[in-house]
């Protein structure tokens, strides 16, 4: 089997959903081939194919654009808007929030909202404080959507077709670091359902949960930790909300211990709130308290030492995971 | 002003006065059942500006879409929503449109094409774009009609909307009833602007304003607005001129309006106009009082029906957040 990156593996999702159905349509700021096919490329090659109308670059308009998903999604079709960076969903978080995830229930069931909401963000580029965050605790905390993030380029072709197929909105994080990650091309049709947890490493000492970026850190450093007989299990979440308690949990009720990690800000982040759901579901198998890790509590830094020093490191996870088993 | 080339036809102003009557008669039972104390639920008056929903709605097809907002009323009778299922949602019972869930600012009904009540000011602007552009995209040949005050006119998402909708020549109609109050502030001093329908120009786009209180020129003005829309010359905004006759919601005050104010929109009135074309037409008092008594009864069996009707299970909390999956 081929290699594919994630950039690739994004964008064969989205051609084979659009040639399966007609209702499939991107639209976004640069998004079609008079723009080059999206600033990270994701959409390239697919205004040849669909057209103009199914490949709409919009003006720079972030609530128009998520607003247009909307009310397109309420008539039936199922369209993919892309918000060219994370930070930017604090120009329409109306439509998210108030309309988007909420018109389902408020209509009674009348009204599902199938919209897949692209975008893009990650710390470690140099982008500074309004290009960077990981915000999906802000969409993790609202009822009535999806929160996915792939860390690898074959999920992301699975989480990428099992988002368009899904009959609410998602919202999908890419990760910039993660765009030329390459897997082997799972093919055609390939589907990783919303709400699953992979493990891609198996461990009995401490439960290592994290998603996005950071499972190849957190990757790297149990790979390092078992040399030094400490085995650990990293657990993806891949879809962060509603997230897959019963493997989180089942992971924890195994090792007895338990390390949340990620890139967005600790205080208030989801890593808090699985830590809480651990420590009320898991309290008998806990041989310690839940720790957590996430980015420093300020707006992300320029300088790059500023910004490795802001970004939570292989050496703060090898140290909580020792402190965890009571190793330091 | 849309010049009035011949008369509304004769069927076409009765269907308009019945659905202006529905409207009216729908927000004094309204206003009756909370002054009673019978119902005590949030609910935003449209007298005044009965007509201009029922001209509107009247230039529409059944399948047409419809955005509005908490003062829909006006839109959702006229365009002939069920109305055991709409006094059943606004009295928050299991028998109402959305169950009981959404309640008066946020009725749904996409089989009348009533598809999204927000409750937030100016936010179905930009949603009644993708109606449209999924109309676009499936040459259904609908048009869709989003209906919003002056005050809405001044967020964002409005001017993003209308430079939006043009760009791609939507099949939308951007109703923009001008009532001259958004929430407690007057026009002239939200927006130093004369006219909302002048800033279509800033778009491109075709925006015309019209007189919301005389049937003669807001029915032919929503007829060619529709025309256009449907015809694939893309968006029009219409400006209609017109009053809300009394405070922001039920029981707010508004001794804020000055008296010249309410002199003005007194005779303004749609309703004793309108009757008084409908009389120059040669429809008579007794088949135009006829029309009305019809439809109080109708009122009256739906309200009943709703005060009878069952509570929603308190499980339905849990329900319709995410498609249930088995």
């Amino acid at each position: 089997m081929a290699e594919i990156t994630m950039t690739e593996a994004l964008n064969k999702a989205i051609d084979e959903a659009m040639a399966e159905d007609d209702g499939v349509f991107c639209l976004g700021e640069d998004v079609s081939a008079k723009q080059g096919g999206g600033v990270f490329k994701v959409t390239s090659g697919l205004t040849e194919k669909y057209g103009e109308h199914r490949i709409r670059a919009t003006p720079i308009s972030e609530t128009a654009i998520i607003g247009a998903a909307v009310g397109a999604a309420l008539a039936g079709q199922r369209p993919i808007a892309e918000i060219m960076l994370m930070n930017f969903v604090g120009v329409c978080m109306d439509q998210i929030v108030n309309h988007a995830a909420k018109l389902r229930f408020m209509s009674g069931g009348q009204t599902p909202c199938p919209i897949v909401i692209r975008t893009t963000t990650g710390v470690g580029v140099g982008f500074g404080g309004q290009h960077s965050d990981m915000l999906e605790a802000w969409f993790a905390h609202v009822a009535g959507m999806h929160v996915v993030t792939p860390s690898n380029a074959a999920d992301a072709r699975g989480l990428m077709r099992a988002a368009i197929d899904a009959n609410d909105p998602v919202v999908f994080i890419e990760n910039i670091l993660c765009y030329g990650l390459t897997s082997e091309d799972p093919g055609p049709g390939y589907r990783v359902p919303l709400g699953k947890a992979a493990v891609p490493k198996q461990g009995n000492d401490i439960s290592l949960i994290t998603y996005g970026r950071t499972v190849l850190d957190a990757l790297e450093v149990a790979g390092e930790l078992e040399k030094e007989g400490i085995s650990v299990e990293v657990v993806d979440l891949r879809t962060i909300a509603p997230y897959d308690e019963e493997t989180v949990l089942a992971s924890v009720a195994k090792t007895g211990r338990a390390l949340t990690l990620h890139e967005a800000v600790r205080p208030f982040g989801t890593g808090a709130e699985i830590a809480a759901t651990i420590q009320e579901k898991c309290w008998d198998s806990l041989k310690g308290p839940v720790r957590r890790i996430g980015g420093t509590f300020s707006a992300v830094p320029f300088a790059t030492h500023l910004e490795q020093a802001w970004i939570p490191t292989k050496q703060e996870i090898v140290d909580q995971i020792k402190a965890s088993m009571g190793k330091m | 002003m849309a010049d009035i080339a011949e008369p509304i036809d004769r069927d076409k102003l009765l269907d308009i006065y019945t659905r202006t009557m529905k409207v009216n008669r729908t927000d004094e039972k309204f206003r009756e059942l909370l002054m009673q104390g019978k119902v005590a639920v949030m609910y935003y008056c449209v007298r005044g500006q009965e007509l201009v929903s029922a001209a509107a709605m009247a230039a529409l097809q059944d399948d047409d879409y419809v955005v509005c907002t908490y003062r829909g009323q006006g839109e959702q009778t006229a365009k002939g929503i069920p109305i055991e299922k709409w006094w059943g949602e606004c009295l928050g019972k299991a028998t109402g449109t959305c169950k009981g869930k959404g309640g008066t600012m946020h009725i749904t009904d996409p089989d009348t094409g009533i598809m999204v009540t927000t409750g937030v000011v100016g936010s179905g602007i930009p949603i009644a774009n993708g109606l449209a552009m999924a109309s676009q995209n499936k040459g259904d040949g609908r048009v869709t009609l989003v209906s919003f005050g002056d005050g809405a006119a001044n967020i964002g998402g409005f001017h993003e909307a209308m430079n939006m909708a043009q760009l791609y020549k939507l099949p939308v109609i951007f109703l923009c009833q001008n009532n001259r109050y958004g929430e407690h502030t007057a026009f002239a001093d939200h927006t130093d602007s004369t006219s909302i329908a002048a800033r279509a120009d800033g778009y491109g786009m075709k925006g015309v304003r019209v007189d919301g209180n005389d049937v003669n020129a807001i029915y032919p003005a929503m007829a060619d607005a529709v025309e256009h829309a449907r015809s694939g010359k893309g968006p029009v905004l219409v400006e209609a001129m017109c009053y809300r006759m009394m405070g922001h919601f039920f029981g707010s005050d508004f001794s804020y309006m000055p008296q010249e104010h309410l002199a003005e929109m007194a005779a303004e009135d749609p309703l004793p106009k309108l009757r008084k074309v409908m009389l120059e037409r040669q429809f008579t008092e007794e088949e135009l009082d006829a029309i009305v008594a019809t439809i109080d009864a109708e009122i009256d069996a739906a309200v009943q029906h709703a005060l009878d009707a069952p509570l929603p299970d308190t499980d339905e909390i849990y329900k319709d957040v995410l498609e249930e999956t088995a």
